[in-house]
């Protein structure tokens, strides 16, 4: 197996939360991530699934350096980048690149395209000559299929869909090894998703990108992802590839997870074993003890509440090759297949 | 039937010029019974529902033609007056977005007591333990305490819980859902469905569903229709249209979907986008996206033609579409060319200009 491109090692972000408007005083902390170990391999899309809150998004800015981290170690081909700032920080971030979710906001209305996608290389002019941007602007709009004449028109006369692939260009102007790409196309109609997804698919697979791929939608995910994680209030609780997640998940939230999404077949309705939840996800300054799902389990026993369990192959999968055998943070995993089987659509 | 909505138009006055929003819609709903209307954004499946409910903007909106036929009664044809006793007890409406739906100086026991004082002459103690049965019965623990509680205190959920309570307060024969799961996450949209169609079941109602998302319509809908730059393309038993798709933009949305259960190739992308309200194409709207279009396409507009009984679809080309064994397979963008399915740009310019 290659070295990890990208390698997070107990990776924590509180934010404290205060009282007093004179006289600070800290009275707790909301927990957004609390412990994540990954790793993200040269030329692989990791997929990272989760609902709103379970800290996925503050990964994403972890992972870009937009956010620092109150502890842990973040390793970029081995180098500790986790406390870099000035050049030594601007070096990396060039390969480090994000796209956001909200094409509407993530752009400059006074900026025209040519501009949008041309900024970085005022930040990095090592990459681009001045005489030679233009170009690459126009070249940069041809790979994520925009016309190249729309150069100098300006974010508002495009639609949503093409308003993403402008966010895609400017995170690709720098020829960046890593693409972190938060909810890229959640604020995209379904057919435009579609064009969208396959444009960040196929520029994954030409460039060799290295694509961190964040999103609540898990077929998405599924789709595009060599691995997945799956987060919950602030930890990866299940990581594997994706017919391990997706066809022999063995944590529980995992499993309510899949079993909870909409399939797009009525036939699949009676075959359909459906795990609902109890209760909403608990807010992250006031995290349970020992496994923090086990409010919402329905295997959860007493030592669920004394015992954190670990991201690691749970015991009874460790000796047998297999699709179970990967890591679940669970103390009473279990497989389970709760997506229905392939239909005979193909 | 419960309710019928036939040859529905309705107009935007915009600065670009008039919006056609509703080119002639037609659809019913039957009691006990649950149907789908799926669309992306701008295809008037909402307008639709407003103007059934009565409660669409007029100005810029204008219903310029057609009729809504509530048990048997055009509401068209009524003063604002009755319309206003028939909403709430005759029908009821639940909003997608529930904090800015709750009145957030209200508590929710006023909010869903004001049903029983207007509507039913309730007084307002016995209206706040009519509020607190609804409350017990859309699964919120805790009715009796909560019900002093503020909108911003309860979670997305909830919220969207007492927007159901609200709704069945009347116990009206027909509720409309707008899109009521999409702001929630996936484990909390499976229980709200389930409450909803749990409790339309009980209730003998009609639901009129609005989404965008193929897979709630396969989880709960009877009917299922499609519509597309204001008009439904196609219309079908929701087990036929996931069957067999009789129009190609139908075709399209379950192609263009990643699923679940199997790990895709390359997504088949609908090129281009939906038109401009304000200049539908001639013809069939959706022939500069179509994959099948020939001349006939961009110059005539397609009757719903009749499938199969209970079924219809406004393509000229029903048939080749059914019987097309493998959906979408023309226009794929050449790989690594155009990545994104198709010339995104040039037709996306086409739209637009």
């Amino acid at each position: 197996m290659s070295e990890p491109i990208l390698e997070m090692r107990g990776l924590v972000k509180h934010y404290p939360l205060t009282r007093g408007i004179l006289f600070k005083k800290q009275i707790g902390a909301v927990k957004a991530v609390d412990g994540v170990d990954l790793d993200l391999l040269p030329g692989e899309t990791l997929g990272i699934v989760g609902e709103s809150g379970c800290g996925k998004s503050t990964l994403a800015k972890m992972m870009v350096h937009l956010e620092r981290p109150t502890a842990g170690v973040l390793r970029y081909k081995g180098e500790d980048i986790t406390q870099l700032s000035g050049r030594a920080l601007k070096r990396v971030r060039r390969n480090i690149q994000m796209v956001f979710q909200d094409p509407y906001t993530s752009l400059n209305p006074r900026m025209t395209v040519g501009d949008i996608i041309g900024e970085p290389f005022d930040i990095h002019p090592e990459v681009a000559p001045k005489g030679d941007r233009r170009r690459r602007v126009r070249e940069l709009l041809d790979v994520v299929g925009l016309n190249p004449e729309y150069i100098n028109r300006y974010p508002h006369q495009f639609s949503g869909g093409q308003r993403q692939r402008i966010g895609i260009a400017r995170g690709l102007a720098l020829r960046p090894e890593i693409i972190v790409a938060d909810e890229p196309v959640s604020a995209l109609d379904v057919s435009v998703q579609a064009q969208v997804i396959n444009l960040l698919a196929a520029l994954q697979r030409e460039l060799g990108l290295s694509l961190v791929f964040i999103s609540h939608d898990l077929s998405i995910v599924r789709h595009i992802s060599d691995r997945v994680g799956v987060m919950y209030l602030g930890r990866v609780v299940e990581l594997g590839r994706d017919e391990e997640i997706y066809d022999h998940p063995t944590h529980p939230y995992t499993q309510a997870l899949l079993s909870a999404v909409p399939v797009p077949d009525p036939l699949a309705r009676e075959h359909r074993e459906r795990i609902l939840l109890g209760g909403d996800v608990p807010s992250p300054a006031h995290i349970p003890s020992g496994c923090r799902f086990r409010t919402r389990c329905w295997k959860a026993r007493e030592r669920c509440a004394l015992e954190v369990p670990l991201l690691a192959v749970p015991a009874e999968f460790r000796l047998a090759e297999g699709p179970a055998k990967h890591p679940s943070a669970c103390h009473f995993a279990e497989e389970k297949r709760v997506v229905p089987t392939a239909g005979p659509s193909d | 039937m419960l309710l019928e909505v036939r040859d529905l138009h309705v107009e935007f006055r915009t600065r670009e010029g008039t919006a056609r929003a509703v080119n002639g819609v037609d659809y019913a709903v039957e009691e006990g019974r649950t149907l789908a209307v799926l669309g992306e954004s701008g295809s008037g499946k909402s307008v639709t529902a407003q103007a059934v409910m009565g409660i669409l903007d007029t100005p810029p909106g204008r219903i310029t033609g057609g009729q809504i036929l509530f048990q048997g009664e055009d509401l068209l044809k009524l003063k604002e007056e009755q319309r206003r006793r028939i909403r709430g007890a005759g029908m009821a409406m639940i909003f997608q977005d529930a904090l800015s739906s709750l009145n957030p100086v209200l508590n929710v026991g006023d909010q869903l007591g004001e049903m029983f004082t207007v509507h039913r002459g309730l007084s307002r103690k016995a209206a706040r333990a009519r509020a607190v049965e609804l409350m017990e019965r859309v699964g919120i623990p805790g009715a009796e305490e909560r019900v002093r509680q503020y909108p911003h205190q309860f979670s997305g959920g909830m919220r969207q819980r007492i927007m159901i309570a609200m709704a069945l307060a009347l116990e009206p024969a027909l509720i409309i859902a707008d899109e009521p799961t999409t702001a929630l996450d996936v484990t909390v949209q499976a229980q709200v469905m389930e409450l909803l169609a749990g409790l339309q079941r009980e209730l003998n109602m009609g639901l009129i569903l609005i989404t965008h998302d193929l897979g709630v319509v396969a989880d709960v809908a009877d009917r299922i229709a499609v519509m597309y730059a204001g008009r439904i393309v196609e219309t079908a038993p929701v087990h036929d249209i996931y069957r067999a798709p009789a129009h190609p933009y139908t075709r399209g949305l379950l192609e263009s979907i990643p699923r679940l259960d199997q790990k895709g190739r390359e997504l088949y992308a609908i090129k281009g986008l939906p038109p401009n309200l304000t200049r539908i194409p001639p013809g069939c709207a959706f022939n500069p996206r179509c994959p099948i279009a020939q001349d006939i396409c961009r110059t005539d507009e397609p009757p719903l033609y009749e499938v199969a009984p209970g079924r219809r679809s406004a393509c000229h080309f029903w048939r080749e579409t059914l019987g097309r064994e493998k959906p979408g397979e023309k226009p794929r963008g050449k790989p690594g060319g155009e990545p994104g399915g198709g010339p995104g740009a040039t037709s996306e310019e086409k739209a637009d200009e």
